[in-house]
């Protein structure tokens, strides 16, 4: 179904053009080094088909966007949509800390910090929201890891503790 | 007869029942939240589930994926938002319903429309089931490569105005789904001497990356709302007697969503909106579509809810998703060992009646709990959506991290998140990459398969399904092609 606000420029749009063909450009070119060519071999069988497929497509396609996003660029606009891109690698970083912090502090203390400091982060200043923040990590941290089994190793803090069954009970829940 | 009772065999137990309850409720509860999803809910669930059993694990993910239209219905009608993106067309007729004191009506209406089009699509699959299992194993490699390729270009053509995005798009899901090691020749492919892309990039991984981190950063970064909404007051009920007015386009537009459903890359857009016009053209008053029509929103509904159980027609029959939900479906089923296609037709088709069975449960499960339980979700949708963001990243660690326990996996999903993040500003397409990587695997594979018995190119169509198949690939080209020159032709 067509929707309007797919065909109105956005801005960012060109950069975003501009960025997707230079990765496929450089792709294209990695394809001898980084794929194999078996000699006497079908076509249809290489390896290297469906990479080839996939990179050369994204550039036929990227280079045939980026054409329809070239009318009267505003620089200034599409460098300030990139500016905003840029800020939200620090939500990617906030999201790698707390899979750092998992392993070495244990996955509820981890949570509890992460979303309480992610919702200060946000903007929530007041302490019922801070309270929320912290009571939903730990509601998923008892849903998903008490209580469904969860994949998530013991964080290595617990090894400070005494053995016993604290110490077990600590390491299999949170 | 005996194949229903083994059916039901397969559901009678709690732990079904119980995850049949939870994943309709919950993907009522979670479509009801705007800036969530249920694809955010299925991917961050999809690693809870490796431990249960296959129909309890795969009941709970259905009964999100079947539930999460009824949920978003709620907020495109009260406060002009809708919580699933399907749910657009609903704000139409929905909201200025309830701004001229109707939002009782519009919620009761919408509610029945939706469990009409729910139940008829499931009755549909279960009338198409002998068909189905007769034609599936019909569908050899090179059949279900090529119906593989149809689907990528449907979903790349259906993107109407943006149609070289698209295909950028599904281009990259196919490149991203060849990295790592190939397992034909075991021969490396774009890792770049690093191990850690030797094991290939997890299509889950990508899925978390694109809608849940991603609609974190976007909540996160974007000024902090609080959808407001009054409370209902009265019963919901008066919506099933006002369906019946209606019945030529309630059964019309349930129609159009098994049928849309059915076409992978189509789905519920498309079938909205032919219902939608097809309601306009034959209502009495078409000049009120838009400003409040009960009829626009029960096309609306009714088509939407249809297209969930019609679109796992072509999944469950031969392995292939029409859209991403589907798409997550597939990975769904292959974590449980379940392998969708022909044989599962032929091998276990009781477990195939048990779906279906399901699916008509949570309808029912559904429909009941929004009868009683509306005025709770009001109160649910309200959360701030920075407060959403803060939320669904703390589950988005759950669904990537558990999965292999990777801090690579995190990584590359933090990655994909903040190009979705990019996707969404830019109003580009997310959907094509999560396809292309899906039926660019399967093409990869079944291509390979067939090539034994090709000896000309002419052989790959040399079969009565296959042909078929080639000619509806032609017939989606020609008739984009003629779109698009008919476009061009107007513009000028």
């Amino acid at each position: 179904m067509k929707n309007p606000s797919n065909v109105r420029h956005r801005p960012g749009a060109l950069l975003f053009a501009a960025l997707f063909v230079l990765l496929a450009l450089f792709l294209v070119t990695q394809i001898p080094a980084q794929v194999i060519w078996v000699k006497n071999g079908k076509v249809l069988g290489q390896p290297a088909l469906w990479p080839g497929v996939g990179v050369v497509g994204m550039l036929l396609f990227g280079v045939a966007h980026l054409a329809t996003r070239l009318r009267a660029p505003r620089i200034e606009v599409e460098l300030a949509e990139g500016l905003t891109w840029l800020r939200s690698i620090e939500f990617a970083i906030w999201f790698m800390v707390y899979v750092w912090a998992v392993p070495q502090i244990g996955y509820l203390l981890a949570s509890l910090v992460f979303a309480t400091l992610l919702a200060l982060r946000a903007g929530y200043r007041d302490a019922r929201t801070l309270w929320l923040a912290a009571g939903f990590a730990l509601s998923v941290v008892v849903v998903f890891k008490a209580l469904l089994s969860v994949r998530i190793p013991g964080g290595a803090i617990y090894d400070w503790l005494p053995s016993g069954a604290l110490k077990t009970f600590l390491i299999v829940n949170f | 007869m005996d194949l229903l009772l083994s059916a039901i065999g397969i559901l009678w137990r709690w732990d079904v029942g119980l995850a049949l309850l939870v994943g309709s409720v919950g993907g009522v509860v979670i479509g009801a939240i705007p800036g969530v999803g249920a694809a955010v809910a299925i991917a961050i669930l999809l690693p809870a589930t490796f431990s249960l059993d296959p129909i309890v694990g795969l009941t709970a993910l259905l009964g999100i994926y079947g539930s999460s239209m009824y949920g978003g219905a709620i907020p495109a009608i009260l406060i002009n938002t809708p919580g699933t993106a399907v749910n657009a067309l609903t704000t139409y007729d929905g909201y200025p319903m309830t701004k001229r004191g109707e939002g009782r009506r519009a919620l009761s209406l919408a509610y029945s429309a939706s469990f009409f089009g729910g139940v008829f699509s499931v009755l549909a699959l279960i009338v198409l089931a002998p068909v189905l299992a007769w034609i599936a194993p019909h569908f050899g490699s090179r059949e279900i490569f090529l119906a593989a390729l149809l689907g990528i270009i449907l979903v790349v053509t259906a993107h109407r105005g943006n149609v070289l995005a698209a295909g950028m798009m599904a281009c990259l899901g196919i490149f991203l789904n060849t990295i790592g090691l190939e397992t034909i020749r075991y021969s490396k492919r774009f890792t770049f001497d690093q191990s850690w892309l030797a094991g290939g990039v997890d299509l889950i991984v990508v899925v978390l990356g694109l809608f849940a981190i991603s609609q974190a950063i976007l909540l996160l970064v974007q000024p902090d709302e609080r959808p407001r909404s009054a409370r209902i007051d009265g019963g919901l009920f008066q919506g099933f007697r006002e369906l019946f007015q209606h019945k030529r386009l309630t059964s019309v537009s349930a129609s159009f969503g098994v049928l849309m459903g059915m076409i992978p890359g189509v789905g519920e857009f498309t079938a909205q909106f032919l219902s939608y016009t097809y309601g306009q053209r034959t209502s009495k008053t078409p000049e009120m579509f838009g400003q409040g029509a009960p009829e626009g929103l029960v096309a609306s509904e009714t088509a939407n809810n249809a297209v969930p159980a019609a679109a796992m027609i072509p999944l469950l029959a031969l392995g292939i998703p029409g859209e991403a939900l589907t798409a997550m479906m597939l990975s769904v089923f292959y974590v449980h060992n379940v392998i969708p296609g022909p044989q599962l037709f032929e091998s276990q088709m009781d477990f195939v009646v048990a779906i279906y069975l399901a699916l008509l449960a949570l309808n029912v499960a559904v429909v009941l709990f929004l009868l009683s339980s509306t005025n709770l979700l009001l109160k649910i949708i309200q959360i701030p959506t920075r407060f959403l963001g803060v939320m669904i990243m703390v589950l988005s660690f759950v669904g990537v991290y558990s999965l292999r326990n990777s801090a690579v996996d995190c990584a590359i999903a933090a990655v994909i998140g903040v190009f979705g993040f990019i996707l969404k500003r830019l109003n580009l397409p997310v959907v094509p990459i999560v396809l292309g990587m899906v039926l660019g695997g399967i093409m990869e594979v079944k291509l390979r398969s067939s090539m034994a018995r090709l000896k000309t190119p002419m052989d790959m169509i040399d079969r009565p399904i296959a042909f078929i198949l080639f000619l509806m690939i032609l017939l989606v080209l020609g008739l984009h092609l003629r779109a698009v020159l008919r476009e061009r032709r107007a513009r000028r």
